[in-house]
């Protein structure tokens, strides 16, 4: 297997800017044409664990995170304790000399057994249990080390201003690094500072620093060390136009777009990102909204041809999705977005919403669970429950999205789905995405389609006596949905059953008849939705091997599938999206066609691939799963399909990589 | 065309037991919408679940009934999508109290314009008279095996702490009077609050008709002295008629101080209310303009051929490399 992408690493205390300095790192890479792939971890925590940020760089496109780090900047000593023998061989480490003598005991932060292992470690090279120790370690296994003196460059960039406060100079202790890391591998420095320019627009004497303090390191680095790394970074020309997106935006602009006009949430990890950014961005602009010279008229044009969001910010979940439902109800594109506690609490809604037939879309952001679980960490166990959530039985629409890319137009569907069946609809995205940032092709909202099903628009006129049908029976099942304050006659909803008005009843007949509308719609679904939209298949119709996944988990295995072929081991890969009505009849026939199929899941038991065999009658006796709150990587992935291909894997291959 | 009550009422069984309390809180509701004349088809009536939660049922405007406890949340979200609406909401004690406390102490800090009227006969009806929040310590009505074992809850004193700004008692057999109350909840500008009490006859042999009218509560002369009493009879007055925080904290403390006043000396009537507080609605206008003037189910979303009408290309363009 052959990398051509360079993995660049960040590690620091939370709330240190680690977050930054990668944001920085990877617009500078994608300011000079070169794909983007970013990867946060962090602990359930604000100031004080140790954080990370993996960016990968490439002129190929990349989707996924590697195991491997080719270069791991540091500023402090904990980063390098615990991400020093991560560094691949002829790799680099940037680090601050001042923490030469910090020593493992004194880090209270890092887990007794990590310090025990590595102890273990040190001892047996017969080092000394400190940063110096840890890195001579490294510098064995072939690492590079370059020491950069931060506080001393900083303190001269500060002359230049000026500053003398060490605290302010500090702050720009991570774009320091950055641009040290940039100059080991001959970056253009140009491109850093457009980069920082965009980051920092709003404060231009933040910049001006800020590009004082990059030039010094460059500078620095170039005195030093010029040509000692062999990597060399080199910008693309390009004339695609790409954006490069942070994950937790792609659901909230889609829903703008989509036209989703209420959102509530309660505050959750990693849900609560994408409530905040459409709260930011709460009032939308409409297209056709004409500038106008005078600026009385001006102002009432702007306010008519201005849209909104109301984004609420609920006492509990179970406020979130029932206000939800009271927007979905008054005939407006609602939704909720949370994780596996906060959507643990918001069952009994979802129920309603079934019963009473009311559209709305529940964003749900999978984590590590079960319980509070591992809040800030990335799994794929709420499948199930997802398909499942609620008493008794009721429609629901189950889709997954596998990229950010994705995540926007599945945001979409959600709300199309949701209209033209009269039905809850659960998007599934999960921490991996959220908190990955990418570049990726611009969105084409021309490809975007609003559907709106039976929302009745205007007076109703075919009440009688003042009551609507709101719940008649139709051949297809869905009715004509007007609106709470549609005039023209009234209607009523209930969690009970009930008859075509909305009245509670407990006949028989009645209950059959009703039970077999609702239901009947996800068959209509089935009948209805495209096969483009409900599975991606990718790789050559005959293979060695088919992997069968869904979620986040795509990147990896399409990132591995390329270096097996390089291997000679053929690989496709069926990525089922609408796991609800489940493409039984397509995912048959793909199946019918495998040699050796795989399942790829982030989670115990397989929870896909027991669907599967639920739907399909197919049993799938191959697994890799990950359970461990990391996300797969592509190495990952790609040495466990060469172990399955080499008939060397267990039933089920766990994955156990990530720190 | 002015609204009678007959256009109010439903065909749908009304199932409650014979004598119920819930029939006079129907009535006045009726009667208020009626004498209001707001078109039934802008008019929502949200419930949670319990005997009193079937009463959108019976009023023949757009009826919400909810899940246990979950009223106030579904109804904030039709009146923040469409405020337009008049939105009034129902349930039980231990619908609002218990089950739901949460929710009515966060609609309170929202004061969105909407009425809530609570059901308060201080037992579990629907599922056979278990004690409900409002419930005294240590009373025993026929339904319970032993004296209820919790603290009652003050709804007046919860609702004033969590930001109602219309607080008020009615009794469900002075129709009149109660009705007069639901209207000024549904002219209140703000989140208001009304708490009717409420005889069950079926498991509450406690505070009953009877009990309420006076029975074993006799003056010097032996004559039985009705156990509520309107407070507007006593020159008692709970408006806030100024914007200053003296006069409002005053009006709080009296409202709080009167509250306490229950048994055989019940007051009934408005006991607070504060129109200077802004509204959820206002709050939502001030942040985002358009909200007033282009409320949610006010708004186009799309062109006629389903293209989006919000434009988002400012929000891509920042993203751009």
């Amino acid at each position: 297997m052959k990398r051509h992408d360079f993995s660049w690493m960040i590690g620091g205390v939370q709330g240190s800017g680690v977050d930054t300095s990668a944001n920085i790192f990877a617009r500078a890479a994608a300011t000079g044409g070169l794909f983007v792939f970013g990867n946060r971890e962090y602990y359930s925590n604000i100031k004080g664990e140790h954080s990370y940020f993996q960016v990968r760089v490439s002129k190929d496109l990349i989707r996924s995170h590697v195991n491997t780090v080719d270069m791991l900047t540091t500023f402090e000593e904990e980063t390098i304790f615990r991400h020093a023998l991560e560094v691949r061989k002829e790799g680099a480490i940037v680090y601050d000399p001042d923490q030469d003598t910090k020593r493992l005991d004194q880090i209270p932060t890092i887990e007794a057994d990590v310090k025990t292992m590595l102890n273990g470690e040190l001892a047996k090279a017969g080092l000394s249990a400190d940063v110096r120790g840890i890195l001579e370690l490294a510098r064995r296994r072939g690492v590079h080390i370059y020491p950069i003196p931060y506080t001393e460059l900083l303190k001269g960039v500060g002359a230049k201003f000026g500053e003398t406060s060490l605290s302010t100079l500090q702050r720009m202790l991570n774009v320091m690094a950055v641009a040290a890391s940039f100059a080991l591998v001959s970056y253009d420095e140009k491109l850093v500072r457009e980069a920082l320019k965009k980051q920092f627009r709003s404060k231009p004497k933040v910049v001006e620093m800020n590009i004082a303090a990059v030039a010094a390191a460059y500078e620095y680095m170039n005195q030093k060390f010029a040509g000692s790394f062999a990597y060399k970074l080199e910008p693309v020309k390009t004339d695609d136009v790409r954006l490069f997106v942070r994950g937790n935006s792609t659901v909230a602009m889609a829903k703008e777009l989509a036209g989703c006009r209420l959102q509530t949430y309660y505050p959750i990890t990693p849900a609560s990102d994408e409530s905040e950014f459409l709260e930011s961005h709460a009032e939308i602009p409409l297209d056709g909204s004409a500038v106008q010279e005078n600026p009385q008229v001006a102002e009432v044009a702007a306010l008519q041809n201005k849209g909104n969001i109301a984004v609420i910010q609920s006492e509990d979940e179970i406020a979130a999705i029932t206000m939800a439902i009271g927007g979905g109800l008054a005939g407006v594109r609602s939704s909720t977005s949370t994780s596996g506690p906060g959507f643990s609490l918001m069952a009994e809604g979802l129920g309603y919403a079934g019963m009473n037939e009311v559209p709305v879309v529940l964003t749900l952001y999978s984590r590590g669970g079960p319980s509070t679980g591992l809040p800030t960490r990335h799994e794929q166990g709420d499948l199930r429950f997802a398909l499942h959530a609620g008493h008794g039985e009721f429609p629901r629409l189950v889709l997954a999205s596998g990229d950010l890319e994705e995540s926007f137009y599945d945001t979409v569907r959600a709300f199309n789905y949701s209209e033209r069946y009269q039905t809850p609809v659960i998007h599934m995205v999960d921490k991996a995405l959220t908190n990955s940032d990418t570049t990726m092709p611009k969105f084409d909202v021309n490809r975007v389609k609003i559907e709106r099903g039976l929302l009745v628009k205007g007076p109703v006129t075919d009440a009688i006596n003042g009551e609507i049908r709101r719940f008649q029976q139709t051949p297809s099942g869905v009715s004509p949905r007007p609106p709470l304050g549609t005039r023209g006659g009234v209607y009523w909803n209930t969690g009970d059953e009930h008859d075509a008005l909305g009245h509670i009843s407990e006949d028989p007949t009645n209950r059959d008849m009703m039970m077999e509308k609702r239901m009947g719609k996800v068959d209509l679904a089935d009948r209805e939705i495209s096969l483009e939209e409900r599975a991606n298949f990718f790789g050559p119709e005959d293979a060695d091997i088919t992997v069968v996944s869904w979620g986040s988990t795509k990147g990896a295995i399409l990132d591995a599938m390329d270096w097996l072929k390089e291997d000679g081991i053929t690989v496709n890969f069926l990525q089922i999206r609408l796991i609800h009505p489940f493409p039984t009849e397509y995912v048959k026939k793909v199946l019918s066609k495998a040699k050796k199929i795989v399942g790829i899941e982030m989670n115990y038991s397989g929870q896909l691939i027991g669907i599967l065999r639920e739907r399909t009658c197919i049993p799938v006796e191959q697994l890799v799963v990950k359970y461990n709150g990391r996300p797969m990587s592509s190495e990952e992935v790609y040495d466990a399909v060469r172990l399955v291909s080499e008939g060397k894997a267990p039933k089920k291959l766990v994955l156990k990589h990530g720190t | 065309m002015a609204l009678k009550l007959t256009d109010l009422k439903t065909t749908a069984h009304n199932d409650w037991c014979p004598g119920c309390g819930d029939f006079g809180i129907l009535n006045a509701i009726q009667m208020a919408l009626a004498e209001m004349n707001v078109e039934p088809s802008r008019t929502v009536v949200v419930s949670g679940v319990g005997c009193s939660s079937k009463s959108p049922h019976f009023i023949k405007t757009y009826g919400v009934h909810t899940l246990h406890g979950r009223a106030l949340p579904f109804a904030t979200g039709i009146k923040l999508a469409n405020p337009n609406l008049e939105v009034v909401v129902e349930g039980g004690d231990g619908d609002g109290m218990g089950i739901g406390a949460g929710h009515f102490v966060n609609s309170g800090r929202r004061n969105l314009d909407m009425l809530y009227i609570v059901h308060d006969n201080e037992v579990y009806g629907l599922t056979k008279g278990q004690a409900s929040p409002t419930m005294k310590l240590g009373m025993k009505t026929k339904s319970l095996p032993l004296p209820n074992i919790n603290q009652g809850i003050n709804p007046l004193i919860l609702a004033i702490a969590s930001g109602y700004t219309f607080v008020a008692r009615g009794y469900s057999y002075d129709v009149r009077h109660l009705k007069d109350l639901i209207i000024k909840g549904i002219r209140h500008k703000g989140f208001a609050f009304l708490d009717v009490l409420q005889p069950c006859p079926t498991y509450n042999d406690i505070q009953t008709k009877e009990y309420w009218a006076g029975e074993g509560n006799l003056d010097a002369g032996g004559k039985p002295q009705p156990r509520t009493y309107k407070l507007e009879e006593t020159g008692y007055d709970g408006v806030v008629h100024n914007a200053d925080e003296e006069e409002m904290e005053k009006k709080v403390q009296q409202a709080v101080l009167k509250s306490f006043e229950f048994g055989d000396h019940t007051p009934i009537g408005l006991f607070y209310q504060n129109e200077f507080v802004p509204t959820f609605g206002e709050r939502l206008t001030a942040r985002m303009p358009s909200y007033k003037t282009n409320p949610p189910a006010d708004q186009e979303i799309a062109h006629a051929d389903g293209t989006p009408l919000a434009n988002i290309d400012k929000l891509l363009e920042d993203m751009r490399v």
